[in-house]
């Protein structure tokens, strides 16, 4: 049925066809075409991933046996930070506070939405590039600038930022120079994230293919799209609030500093009258979209491969379009189920309970709609196809643990322990980077006309799967014990942690076996570029209309402009020629038409 | 390789992409401004005491103001009018007028400005001067942002009148729409500010 | 906005005619002011000329009021939506007492009661 042949190699310099030739530097460094800056993004996130990643299995060296010095590296981090190799808790908390800052603003959001977004979008809706190439290009550089202030602050005096990825007033304000460079590297990672937010919905608005109305979408299409509103109208309450922090450590204001605060024994000498809780209404104003902002685009790909590897159309597809569209309404609204130990009165708490239990219909939806399109599939199990049938239970488990922490309630007992570090995890981690796993084996034919390694594939697969369980399941039982997030020894002086302090080292042993995992993905990205086996411009069979262009695209990324002629999953079709029919072919009499 | 509906409307949207690009840009600068009036109600209903905005500013020094970038606003909208009946010279004239209308804005803010930090009004001294000097000192970046783009437009920008004039009109059309813009945040940031 | 000629001076026409009106509006606000009328009447009253000049403003300077354009329309709807969430709900966090005694029990105080407040 399907060829194997090795692939006629398009061209991978970019001419303009029309313009003059560009330099090295215009093309490759500083260009405009949305497929480098793509690849750029992906490849800066997953840097900043696998860093974000080292943080952490430093700090679970510290969890699994604290006051113990860390082997080789510890004498390595310097006597300011691990004195003897062992770690100060002024140190895991840096670590803490960049961890969770690295991965959601440098890593998961630039991969999905910088990385894929860019690279996919404008590919699946038949256009040449984004709206706006030169905003594009300007997107990526200020969030490298950000990248480039996050990663710096870690060699200030007295190391990077350290109040948590929430940056809590008061605590914040006080603490130390890091600090200030977290929020200026804020600010200009919310910036980038504007603008791409900007090209993004004009793309996908003005620039579908004749034929591509909004119903004939790929759902990765619509997730984008949405997820680019919530980024839109999310990010600037933070940017704001960000400002004023600034302002509050800076210019001395005291717009989140209460009166009459008393830091070691000494009052400060500000102005007071400020509300911490301010901050955090701000804060969480965004953050809680950017969770969707997390999910949705890995919901996108995971729906994408999965049709793909069933051989069937999407169930549900309008029902997972309303959902989805309902899902990012609803994500502005829910906000304050982060604050519920703030004070809140019950009335208002009642309210965000509700608008918070609310959202979980659409996220059962969507996630049962794709279970759903399994059923009565032909599964071809492969790497991406692992990987996205993997995200289904784990988003399950992650989705179903989030229902005790919407309500007060559960809530008083389980807020700031453990069991949210599993939930969030699991919805992010194997949720949200299995799905992004799936992407990148997925369209990497497509960006590099060579298929990844499926033996080394197979194996990070099923090493991760099971090594992942074993850092997050155990969280639950931590947390329910009590023991609570951020503490630097892992909750060993409390007594309520004493039965459970054994999960500390299982967690840890879990984190670096996944860490050794990821050796095999490293390995076979670049391996492959040179090595991988040369495919078609279509190794996966696929409907979509990015599967129409050469791998890789040119410059302006279509031979032929692509027109829309039908729904974008015409997976087995009754009396169709083939299996599957490309979303741009005209007819099923020339089946290999636009391949 | 050409971004199409740059200029020309795309059918089914009615819009060009420069008119829907500004429009999105527009509604997140709602929300960053919202963050910051939301910011001010809470601080202000929660303040054991609230000062009178005349206390620390200037009621006639700020109304001028408000005129001057009012007036700004109305050269921008009459120099947008001017290019769609193809008369430069008349853009020219008003596109400038706006231009020197914001410069004149932001020096009387600088003179406001300086008298408080002669009478030691900065903004670590309460809640008050902290939100004024916040909210206005952020105003007034997009003031020089918009004189920035207004300049070019003016200037060495114009000069595409002449090859694509089409695609100039869509620029000041958007420009013009960031410019009010700003002019309407001030509208309401002038009463809160300096009259309640 | 229309191309032909008359229509831009028709459009010319109520620029100068908004121009007056925001002039106006401008000296009624600072005069408002002066009112002896309480601090939250003259919050509404400052209120409500300012949203009079700001829709002046959008529908006529920045012609949202001939918009007919979808995706711009709901775009705005949503963003005013959001806007007043964000501006309302951190208040109503604040000002939410309903189940919080007025005074806390305190094992101290025999004569303490819990009120309920309103």
């Amino acid at each position: 049925m399907e060829n194997v042949t090795t692939a006629e190699h398009v061209e991978h310099e970019e001419h303009g066809h029309d313009e003059h030739e560009l330099s090295f530097l215009q093309t490759y460094v500083f260009s405009q075409d949305h497929k480098v800056i793509g690849i750029q993004y992906a490849i800066t996130a997953m840097l900043f991933l696998l860093f974000g990643f080292s943080l952490m299995m430093l700090m679970r060296w510290q969890l699994a046996f604290p006051g113990a010095p860390i082997p080789i590296i510890g004498d390595l981090l310097g006597q300011a930070n691990a004195p003897g190799g062992i770690m100060l808790p002024e140190f895991y908390n840096q670590l803490g506070a960049m961890h969770g800052t690295i991965m959601v603003f440098l890593g998961v959001v630039p991969l999905a939405v910088g990385g894929f977004g860019n690279y996919v979008l404008p590919l699946q809706i038949g256009a040449p590039d984004m709206a706006f190439p030169r905003l594009n290009m300007a997107s990526y550089w200020s969030f490298f600038l950000g990248g480039v202030v996050m990663f710096a602050s870690f060699f200030v005096p007295g190391g990077a930022a350290n109040s948590g990825w929430t940056s809590y007033a008061p605590l914040s304000v006080i603490a130390t120079e890091g600090q200030t460079w977290w929020l200026v590297g804020m600010l200009f990672l919310i910036a980038s994230s504007l603008l791409g937010s900007v090209n993004f919905i004009v793309t996908t608005l003005q620039l579908r293919a004749p034929g591509l109305s909004f119903m004939r979408l790929p759902f990765f299409v619509w997730a984008q799209l949405v997820t680019s509103f919530l980024l839109l109208l999310a990010f600037p309450p933070l940017q704001a609030a960000g400002t004023l922090q600034l302002m509050d450590r800076v210019a001395g204001t005291s717009f989140f500093m209460p009166s009459g605060l008393v830091v070691a024994d000494q009052a400060l000498e500000i102005s007071g009258g400020g509300n911490p809780l301010l901050w955090q209404h701000l804060f969480w104003f965004l953050a809680h979209p950017e969770v969707y902002v997390l999910i949705l685009p890995a919901m996108g790909i995971v729906a994408e491969v999965i049709c793909n590897n069933t051989r069937k159309p999407l169930w549900g597809y309008r029902a997972l379009v309303t959902s989805i569209i309902f899902l990012g309404f609803m994500s502005f609204i829910v906000w304050a189920h982060h604050m519920f130990l703030t004070g809140m009165g019950t009335t208002i708490s009642a309210f965000f309970q509700v608008t918070t239990l609310i959202i979980s219909i659409p996220s059962v939806v969507i996630l049962s709609a794709l279970f759903i399109s399994l059923y009565g599939g032909s599964i071809r199990y492969t790497v991406p196809m692992l990987f996205a049938l993997a995200f289904l239970p784990m988003f399950g488990i992650g989705g179903l643990t989030g229902l005790p922490l919407a309500m007060p309630a559960p809530d008083l007992h389980l807020h700031d322990t453990y069991y949210v570090i599993g939930h969030f995890h699991y919805v992010v981690a194997p949720g949200t980077i299995f799905a992004l796993f799936a992407g990148i084996y997925y369209w990497y034919p497509k960006a590099t006309g060579r298929v990844m390694n499926e033996v080394l594939g197979k194996i990070h697969f099923w090493g991760s799967i099971i090594a992942i369980n074993f850092v997050f399941m155990p969280m639950f039982i931590t947390g329910l014990a009590g023991v609570n997030r951020r503490l630097y020894d892992g909750g060993m002086t409390y007594a309520h942690g004493q039965e459970v302090m054994q999960w500390n080292a299982v967690m840890s042993y879990g984190a670096w076996a996944l860490g050794f995992f990821q050796i095999f993905f490293i390995f076979n990205f670049f391996w492959s570029i040179r090595n991988g086996r040369q495919v078609n411009n279509n190794p996966w069979q696929s409907t979509t209309l990015e599967w129409q262009a050469p791998s890789p695209p040119p410059h302006g990324n279509f031979t032929t402009p692509p027109e829309a002629h039908r729904g974008p999953y015409e997976y087995s079709v009754p009396g169709a020629s083939n299996d599957f029919t490309m979303q741009g072919q005209a007819s099923d009499a020339d089946p290999n038409r636009g391949v | 390789m050409e971004i199409p509906y740059t200029v020309t409307a795309r059918p089914d949207t009615g819009l060009n992409n420069v008119k829907l690009g500004i429009w999105l840009f527009l509604a997140s600068e709602v929300m960053l401004f919202g963050g910051l009036f939301s910011s001010y109600v809470l601080l202000r209903v929660g303040a054991v005491e609230w000062p009178l905005g005349a206390d620390f500013v200037n009621i006639p020094i700020g109304t001028f103001n408000t005129a001057v970038l009012i007036g700004s606003s109305v050269t921008m909208v009459l120099a947008y009018a001017s290019l769609k009946l193809g008369d430069l010279a008349k853009f020219k004239t008003y596109m400038g007028s706006t231009v020197l209308l914001a410069v004149l804005f932001l020096l009387v803010k600088s003179y406001e400005y300086y008298e408080k930090i002669s009478h030691d009004h900065l903004p670590s001294h309460g809640t008050f001067l902290a939100i004024y000097w916040t909210m206005t000192a952020l105003h007034g970046l997009h003031i020089i942002g918009g004189i920035a783009v207004n300049g070019y437009l003016w200037g060495p920008g114009s000069s595409m009148f002449h090859t694509k004039r089409d695609q100039f009109i869509g620029r000041v059309e958007a420009a013009g729409l960031y410019w009010h813009f700003v002019d309407l945040v001030w509208i309401f940031l002038f009463p809160v500010l300096y009259l309640l | 906005m229309s191309g032909s000629a008359e229509e831009v001076k028709k459009h010319i026409d109520v620029y100068l005619k908004v121009a007056g009106a925001l002039a106006v509006g401008t000296v009624v606000t600072v005069l408002a002011s002066y009112l002896d009328v309480g601090v939250a009447l003259g919050i509404v009253i400052a209120l409500i000329i300012a949203l009079t000049k700001g829709s002046l403003v959008v529908a006529f300077f920045m012609h949202l009021l001939e918009e007919r354009s979808r995706a711009i329309l709901w775009t705005l709807a949503l963003t005013v939506t959001f806007w007043f969430v964000l501006m309302l709900l951190p208040l109503l966090t604040m000002a939410d007492h309903v189940g919080t005694p007025k005074t806390l029990p305190n094992a101290n105080a025999a004569e303490s009661h819990a009120e309920e407040a309103h």
